[in-house]
């Protein structure tokens, strides 16, 4: 039989077990992850402005398995010598690195697309960005859900 | 096994925009995972795709650890002439494929 007493011991080490291990985690996560998102858009962008527009980002709004989402990239252009995109740039701001992908294009590949398959941690925004030849930057973003994260399936070695 | 698929079409006409499908067999080993012991994972992964077409480059990829295990990549080129198409890929450890096909243009 349980006394009271040791009911309440229990229920209060059970709770302080969870937030223990939350300690554990970095608390500057997540700022530090936005800088280096931010430091990445800085060394692909310098100062010049980005703008909505012309590229579409495709990707599911839900995401079961975070190991593998399918994401497409397309840039509205020509893709003539006079203009025509230059590089596509997909980052995302809570994976452990902000890239992902970065694509280098000339007129010969037809259209500025790209399809693949990536892995995401968190719930979070992808954004994609694409260089034209007349060095303006133009960027898609995407909202994505994810359940079941990239990063937390260990390795059985 | 095939460390690397490609699929294209065989032929195509002067200047049609032709589709490719790349599948390399690799597990980008992100270097962010630990085994069961703690140990962190190092870091293995396919860091450049490039596609050449009659010696010159039409695509060109760069690979970070967020490309999933056996990267897809798809993407277009225009069917200038007949010739070879080289694919490569270029990785940690090592690891360079090269797969080579041929296209027939009219």
């Amino acid at each position: 039989m349980i006394t009271r007493r040791e009911f309440l011991v229990l229920t209060a080490a059970s709770v302080a077990v969870p937030a223990a291990v939350k300690a554990q985690v970095d608390p500057n996560l997540v700022a530090n992850r936005k800088a280096a998102f931010q430091d990445a858009l800085r060394r692909i962008v310098s100062d010049a402005q980005v703008r909505r527009g012309r590229v579409k980002l495709q990707l599911p709004p839900l995401i079961d398995n975070g190991n593998s989402v399918p994401l497409s990239v397309a840039v509205e252009s020509p893709m003539t010598d006079a203009d025509h995109v230059k590089a596509i740039h997909v980052l995302t701001e809570k994976n452990p690195l902000p890239d992902v992908v970065s694509v280098r294009l000339s007129p010969r590949a037809g259209r500025a697309s790209l399809a693949t398959r990536v892995r995401l941690a968190d719930t979070q925004t992808v954004t994609a960005i694409a260089q034209m030849s007349d060095g303006s930057f133009w960027s898609d973003s995407a909202e994505v859900v994810v359940t079941l994260s990239a990063c937390l399936e260990e390795g059985l070695i | 096994m095939a460390r690397a698929v490609v699929t294209l079409p065989a032929q195509a006409k002067r200047g049609e925009i032709i589709e490719i499908k790349t599948l390399a067999a690799h597990p980008m080993e992100t270097g962010f995972r630990r085994t069961q012991l703690g140990e962190l994972i190092p870091r293995d992964i396919i860091r450049r795709f490039t596609c050449t077409y009659n010696g010159t480059e039409v695509y060109r990829v760069d690979l970070h650890p967020a490309m999933s295990a056996n990267p897809l990549i798809a993407f277009t080129t225009v069917a200038t002439e007949s010739g070879a198409l080289s694919f490569q890929w270029v990785g940690d450890n090592g690891y360079t494929v090269t797969e080579i096909a041929s296209i027939r243009v009219e």
